[in-house]
């Protein structure tokens, strides 16, 4: 078979020297694109620039003071409440609620999430149950757990733990039933037992697509802490953004605003490390 | 240990996919279960392994396992299944780590089947940054770090590419003629059937039943050499098997 392989003049066919050259063009690229790729400094960038906009709008007059505050006086009023320490009596309260009522609603949900995902019977009855429960605006709850649970402090556990009790048993069923089931099939294989089998395979499984909901969860537990807060609370952010609208008095609004994003920012965060710090398998 | 299947058959629903099958496999052999797809094949494995039980008929298993196995009947898969959240050495560990054995004993498990596949230098990497061919390698350390009597390959090398396959091929080859354990080994691929198996299954579409046991007496460690004898021999099943597996081609999946 020795005759087939080509030397490179051979490789030339013979008859296209005498033939005039055809016009010659490179193919043109149609790949690429559809892949997002991170790009740092953006998104501060833009944030800076949209600040001076409305920074620059306000001073001259084309955005008049009863459409936007001057991000500057939202700066000092925020200097102001930290200085005043009226901040932390706001925020501390705050952080109580949100800190019990998520670890409460997280709790529950990763734990009534891992059952259903793990035993058929619990599945068949918790499941359109949860479904029902999952599509209620449960800032509409509110007044019921005022009557259950009085004004104070608990009802408000409880609306920010019941909001993100539910998105957390679906994201956490989901999980479990998203393990790949060869794995599971392996660890049989090999006689590990029961809890073995849940402890190492499918726990750690589940993990990545738990963190992604408890994501969505403090989101949710933010929101719905506002909206506690709204009713019947002295102290909290949501108490001081109430205020504030109230007497239209925009500053401290978006003074107000810009704590609550600012503690998503830091939850987010708080995600992402412990993401990286136990997902480095990835 | 020697495994016997008796009249085993299985069906799932009102689909039947095993019927009658009657085999022995022998200490030390390693049996080849070749068949069209969708014949069952699989599904005997999983049986034989207690993973699935049979609607007739039953696996025995004749004598006890050798001292010191732990785990007699071991798997490995087709899609290697090794937990992604593991390195190299802790997926080896996890099948280790229920049995009762001492700090020293384990590490020396894992030692031993590391230097025996090859993967010493590879023991903290994760399953990710490894090629195919090398996660398959893992999932064989692992199977004979539990000392089986018994492995149940599950198409172990269909997921490969043909070099891998054949570098696999001869890794299998070796590890069998240094210390021969028992297995059945089931594929599509003649060539992994002729190279590996002592005794070809040859099994008929869905449902599966035994066509025909074609035995090849050529040593393992020859057979990379004895190209033009195997050749013969992998024609001799082809021809037994086209007009099944053509046939098996063009079922509905649903029959």
């Amino acid at each position: 078979m020795a005759d087939v392989v080509h030397t490179p003049a051979q490789l030339q066919p013979k008859s296209s020297a005498q033939l005039p050259p055809k016009p010659t063009k490179p193919v043109a690229f149609r790949g690429g694109g559809f892949a997002p790729r991170p790009i740092r400094h953006v998104a501060p960038l833009l944030f800076l620039v949209l600040l001076a906009l409305a920074e620059a709008g306000t001073r001259t007059g084309v955005i008049s003071n009863l459409t936007l505050p001057r991000p500057s006086a939202v700066a000092v009023t925020l200097y102001d409440l930290a200085a005043s320490g009226a901040l932390w009596q706001h925020l501390i309260p705050s952080l109580r609620r949100l800190g019990v009522g998520i670890a409460l609603g997280l709790t529950a949900g990763v734990g009534l999430g891992v059952l259903i995902g793990l035993f058929s019977l619990i599945r068949a009855g918790l499941v359109p149950l949860v479904a029902a429960l999952f599509p209620i605006p449960k800032i509409a709850l509110l007044p019921l757990f005022v009557i259950w649970f009085g004004i104070d402090e608990t009802s408000k556990y409880a609306l920010i733990a019941f909001g993100t009790f539910t998105p957390m048993v679906v994201a956490t069923y989901g999980a479990v039933d998203n393990v790949d089931r060869t794995l599971i099939r392996m660890g049989q294989s090999f006689g590990l037992g029961w809890w073995s089998i849940v402890m190492k395979i499918v726990l750690p499984g589940a993990f990545p697509a738990i963190l992604s909901g408890m994501r969505v969860a403090i989101a949710i537990g933010i929101i719905l802490l506002v909206a506690a807060e709204m009713l019947g609370a002295e102290y909290g952010i949501g108490a001081y953004i109430l205020t504030a609208g109230s007497l239209y008095d925009l500053e401290k609004l978006f003074a107000g605003v810009s704590i609550l994003s600012i503690l998503g920012l830091i939850l987010n965060f708080v995600i992402s490390r412990i993401e990286r710090a136990t997902l480095d398998w990835r | 240990m020697q495994l016997e299947l008796s009249a085993i058959g299985h069906a799932y629903g009102p689909v039947e996919v095993l019927a009658d099958i009657n085999l022995t496999v022998p200490a030390g052999r390693i049996v080849c279960l070749v068949g069209p797809s969708g014949c069952g094949k699989s599904t005997l494995l999983r049986i034989v392994g207690g993973l699935e039980r049979p609607d007739r008929g039953e696996v025995l298993q004749a004598g006890d396992p050798p001292p010191g196995c732990l785990n007699p009947l071991t798997y490995v898969f087709q899609h290697f299944a090794l937990l992604p959240w593991r390195t190299v050495e802790g997926n080896i560990r996890l099948v280790l780590e229920h049995h009762r054995l001492s700090v020293q004993e384990r590490h020396e498990i894992v030692d031993d089947v590391l230097a025996r596949t090859r993967l010493t230098d590879f023991r903290q990497a994760w399953p990710r940054q490894l090629s195919g061919g090398m996660r398959q390698r893992v999932a064989l350390a692992r199977a004979l770090a539990v000392r089986p009597a018994v492995m149940l390959l599950d198409e172990p090398l269909s997921a490969l590419d043909s070099q891998t396959r054949e570098l696999l091929m001869d890794d299998l080859a070796n590890l069998w003629t240094r210390a021969p354990f028992t297995a059945i080994y089931v594929t599509h691929n003649l060539d992994e059937a002729v190279r590996l198996g002592h005794r070809i299954v040859v099994l008929s579409r869905r449902p599966g039943r035994i066509r025909a046991i074609l035995d090849i007496d050529t040593p393992i460690c020859e057979r990379a050499r004895a190209g033009i004898e195997l050749a013969a021999r992998q024609a001799e099943l082809w021809d037994m098997m086209r007009a099944e597996a053509e046939a098996a081609d063009r079922e509905l999946a649903d029959g």
